[in-house]
């Protein structure tokens, strides 16, 4: 197996140990990523705010590399993988967008360059038969929530890739993983995403609700598949605790890292360290450190 | 309040229609776009209201309201919507308008921040958090904003003091030129 790979930004920086479990857990699995030569922002949120052609000329720069690459493009972030998506949606559709993105680009991109998001070729591609045959520890005991936030499941038509209300993917992986994954209301809710910064408030609101649920149901921790998603809950955490007088100390895995653990990978090669919620006193209890 | 729907009022619908590809007259207002979105608490007119704003051609309140840039982009509107009205993409012509005509004041700073991200994307290529955060808290007069949090970052080597090295930049700047020129064309 084999696909073009585009980390985005996130992953080379506050999400540079999702990138590392990834790395890791890949090569144990054989599938390889080649990453997009020069590849660049795909625009985010602020792209699709401020223009109508820069959230399409960005993705499709780089998807019309992975097309001449003649493979599929594999994201690892949320933002991303919708971005791209949509903007691959929209050029299909809309033939005079095309034809504007074509002269900007100075190419002739057709849009039809497939964009998976890792989770997705992790769980329906490898497949957890495949998974289950390689682990070499499990999850036993272990209860969490898997959160999937807003950007791998809406709009449903064009990016989601299991049920958009109540996708159970994570939740699948960690059952396969030996792992007990408590069922919760909030899945697919939002987290405030890019408001981290220029919003604050409404991102503090937003994961105290998640984390207050998470908590209320008994999780030991929340399983993400998104760098965004993860930051907010991870890191502005201690603020959100500050501000309400709850105590959660949850920490906020991503899928790549319980994953790696079981396949018999080390802590320190699945990034662990970089969390910032503690989660090797949970590890520990469950006899999964290494 | 008399409200007179001529065809002074139908331009700005239709252009709006014409931005999102579908026809806004569709949306017959049964609110499930604001019972669903989850920052409706922050918002002094309401998502479905936005709508019937566009509808009824009132582009300076559309245009001057706080929820156009309050509105998070997770989609839960445009996903519930029975009329399928692509609620989100409303919101991003309504913002893409307010930045042409420069009507960003109403909330600074989360077009500040938008402003500066792509700022940091035209020069670098790609994002840079410490100079992103950097200017942000500098111009927002607040340099020690998530102070802490830096720290935390850097100590967790979740920061990166250089910036990205991108091969092919000048191609890559280039193609943003060639955007921004035909986005000047369009407005």
């Amino acid at each position: 197996m084999k696909y073009a790979y585009y980390p985005g930004c996130s992953l080379h920086s506050t999400a540079s140990d999702y990138q590392q479990s990834i790395d890791s857990v890949f090569k144990k699995l054989s599938i390889e990523l080649e990453e997009i030569e020069g590849w660049t922002c795909c625009g985010a949120s602020a792209a699709h705010v401020s223009d109508v052609l820069l959230p399409l000329a960005l993705p499709a720069k780089d998807l019309l590399k992975a097309e001449k690459m003649g493979l599929e493009v594999v994201a690892p972030c949320a933002a991303c993988y919708n971005r791209m998506r949509q903007a691959n949606h929209k050029l299909r559709e809309n033939a005079a967008l095309r034809r504007k993105v074509n002269q900007i680009l100075q190419a002739d991109y057709q849009a039809r360059v497939k964009v998976r998001h890792i989770s997705d070729v992790v769980v329906n591609e490898y497949g957890l038969e495949a998974i289950a045959r390689l682990l070499e520890k499990d999850l036993k005991g272990m209860k969490v929530v898997c959160y999937y936030g807003c950007l791998s499941a809406r709009p449903q038509k064009i990016v989601a890739f299991d049920d958009a209300v109540y996708p159970s993917y994570l939740d699948r992986l960690i059952r396969t993983l030996g792992g007990e994954s408590i069922e919760w209301p909030f899945k697919t809710e939002c987290c405030g995403g890019s408001f981290s910064v220029s919003k604050k408030e409404v991102v503090l609101k937003l994961t105290h609700d998640l984390l207050e649920m998470a908590k209320n149901l008994g999780a030991e921790a929340i399983v993400v598949d998104c760098p965004l998603c993860q930051f907010n809950l991870d890191f502005r955490q201690e603020e959100v605790e500050k501000q309400s007088g709850a105590h959660f100390a949850l920490p906020i895995i991503y899928f790549t890292q319980l994953l790696g653990l079981c396949l018999g990978l080390r802590s320190d090669a699945l990034g662990l360290k970089k969390l910032n919620v503690d989660p090797f006193a949970l590890l520990e209890r469950k006899n999964l450190q290494i | 309040m008399k409200i007179v729907l001529n065809d002074q009022a139908r331009v700005f619908s239709a252009q709006i229609s014409k931005m999102i590809g579908q026809n806004i007259d569709g949306c017959y207002q049964c609110g499930k776009c604001t019972a669903g979105c989850p920052v409706a608490y922050t918002m002094e007119i309401p998502p479905h209201e936005i709508i019937r704003l566009v509808q009824l051609g009132r582009e300076e309140e559309a245009l001057a309201s706080h929820t156009i840039w309050l509105c998070a982009s997770c989609e839960t509107c445009t996903s519930r919507c029975p009329k399928n009205i692509d609620v989100a993409a409303v919101m991003d012509a309504l913002r893409v308008l307010a930045f042409r005509q420069g009507r960003t004041d109403v909330e600074k700073q989360i077009t500040l921040f938008h402003k500066l991200f792509l700022q940091v994307v035209r020069r670098f290529g790609r994002v840079n958090d410490l100079r992103l955060m950097g200017k942000y808290n500098l111009l927002t007069l607040n340099p020690l904003k998530d102070w802490r949090l830096g720290q935390k970052l850097f100590s967790k080597g979740k920061l990166r003091l250089t910036s990205p090295q991108v091969k092919g930049l000048k191609e890559f700047q280039e193609i943003l030129q060639r955007v921004q020129a035909s986005e000047r064309e369009e407005s």
